[in-house]
C-alpha cells in the first residue's frame, strides 16, 4: 500500500507561481471590464498530460490576489484526461499514460493517432458579483 | 443582495508566452538564426553536448548559447572558453526559462552574425517544458545513470521534444537500464521523437546528433522543410 500525497511543496522553485501571475492578469482583466466588484470563483481546465499542481496554483493565488478584487476567490480545476484521435477510422479513444505499450486505436487497432485532449490550460469561466 | 454572474472566458493561460515565442520564431527565421532548446535534469550533459556540438561544428556554423541557470556563470565561462558568445541569464530561483527571458537575451546577442543558438535550459524535466521559448526545435537529454523509468515520471517532457538524446551510453555495462524499453515508452508519447543515443565522454553517437543537426539547420535556412 502506497500512500500518495498530491500538492505543493514550497520548498523547490515552482513553474505554478508564473502560471498563477498570469491566472490573476487574465482574470482582473475581464472582470474590470465586465465591471465586477469581486471575483467569487475561477474555473480553470487543465489537461491530465500538464504538470501543474492544482493546490499549489490556489496558494500562490490567494498571495498574489491579496489587496484586488479577486482576493478570496475560490479556483475549480477540472481535469481533461488524455485522448487521441486515430488518422484513419477517426475513432477518439482515452489513454492510461500508466499503461505501457505502444498507442494503437482501440477501433482499428491504426498506429497514426494523434493527441487531441490532455494538454489544456485555459480559464474556462469567472463567477462575480 | 448582489447577485453572482458569470462570465465565460475560454482564454489561454499561457497565450502571451507563446504570442511572444511565435514573434521570436518570426524573428529569428528573419535572420536565419536557427534556435534550439535543450533541456535536461541537472547532470544530464547539457553542458558536456553543448561542448561538444560547438567542438563538431563550430567550422561550418557561428554559434551561440544561451545559459540559463538559477545562480552562478560556470556553464557560460565553459562555453566562452570555446570561443563561442554567451548570454548568462540568471533566473534567482525561477525553474525555467519563458520567451520573455530568452527575447531579453537574444537582444544581447548579435543575430547578424550568428546561424545556430542553442539554450542551456534550467535542469529540470518538469517546468521547462510548460513554456515555449521560440525554439524552433527542442531537445531533451536523458541520461542513462537517471533510469530507464523518467517516461513514465515526467511524460510532458518527452511529450513535446522533437529529440531525446540518451547520453552516457559508456554506463551501460553498469546500470540496470533497460534502452528498448526507454524506446517504448517515449515513442508511445511522442511518436515522431528522433533517437541518439550518445556518449559525450567518449563521443560515440556524436557524428550522428551532429549530422541531423546539421541537416536541420540548412534545410531551415533553406525553408523547405
Amino acid at each position: 500500500m502506497v500512500a500518495i500525497l498530491m500538492g505543493c511543496f514550497y520548498n523547490q522553485p515552482m513553474h505554478e507561481l508564473s502560471v498563477t501571475e498570469s491566472i490573476l492578469n487574465i482574470v482582473l482583466k475581464h472582470a474590470l471590464a465586465n465591471q465586477a466588484e469581486k471575483v467569487v470563483s475561477i474555473s480553470l481546465k487543465i489537461g491530465e498530460l500538464t504538470d501543474l499542481a492544482g493546490d499549489c496554483i490556489q496558494h500562490y493565488f490567494d498571495y498574489l490576489s491579496k489587496d484586488t478584487i479577486a482576493e478570496g476567490a475560490v479556483l475549480n480545476i477540472e481535469r481533461s484526461p488524455v485522448v487521441f484521435q486515430c488518422n484513419d477510422c477517426k475513432t477518439t479513444f482515452q489513454v492510461s499514460l500508466k499503461d505501457s505499450g505502444k498507442i494503437v486505436c482501440s477501433h482499428c487497432g491504426g498506429a497514426k493517432v494523434a493527441l487531441v485532449s490532455g494538454r489544456e490550460f485555459y480559464i474556462q469561466q469567472i463567477e462575480v458579483i | 443582495m448582489a447577485t453572482v454572474r458569470l462570465i465565460e472566458i475560454k482564454e489561454d493561460i499561457l497565450s502571451d508566452n507563446r504570442n511572444l515565442a511565435d514573434e521570436i520564431r518570426i524573428t529569428l527565421q528573419r535572420h536565419k538564426v536557427f534556435l534550439l532548446n535543450l533541456m535536461a535534469s541537472p547532470g544530464g550533459g547539457k553542458t558536456s553536448l553543448i561542448l561538444k556540438t560547438i567542438s563538431g561544428m563550430k567550422d561550418a556554423f557561428n554559434i551561440g548559447v544561451i545559459e540559463g541557470d538559477i545562480d552562478s556563470m560556470v556553464d557560460a565561462e565553459k562555453v566562452v572558453k570555446e570561443g563561442v558568445p554567451a548570454v548568462q541569464l540568471k533566473t534567482g530561483g525561477f525553474c525555467h526559462l519563458e520567451a520573455s527571458m530568452v527575447d531579453m537575451a537574444l537582444k544581447e546577442m548579435d543575430l547578424e552574425s550568428l546561424n545556430l543558438i542553442i539554450i542551456e535550459n534550467i535542469g529540470n524535466l518538469v517546468c521547462p517544458a510548460e513554456f515555449d521559448t521560440g525554439a524552433v526545435k527542442n531537445v531533451m537529454i536523458l541520461s542513462v545513470p537517471e533510469g530507464d523509468d523518467k517516461p513514465l515520471k515526467y511524460p510532458l517532457m518527452f511529450s513535446i521534444c522533437d529529440v531525446l538524446i540518451v547520453n552516457k551510453i559508456d554506463y551501460l555495462s553498469i546500470a540496470d537500464f533497460d534502452m528498448n524499453a526507454v524506446k517504448e515508452r517515449v515513442l508511445k508519447l511522442n511518436p515522431g521523437i528522433k533517437i541518439f543515443e550518445v556518449s559525450c565522454k567518449t563521443g560515440e553517437g556524436i557524428e550522428a546528433w551532429i549530422q541531423w543537426l546539421t541537416d536541420e539547420i540548412n534545410c531551415y535556412v533553406k525553408k523547405d522543410c
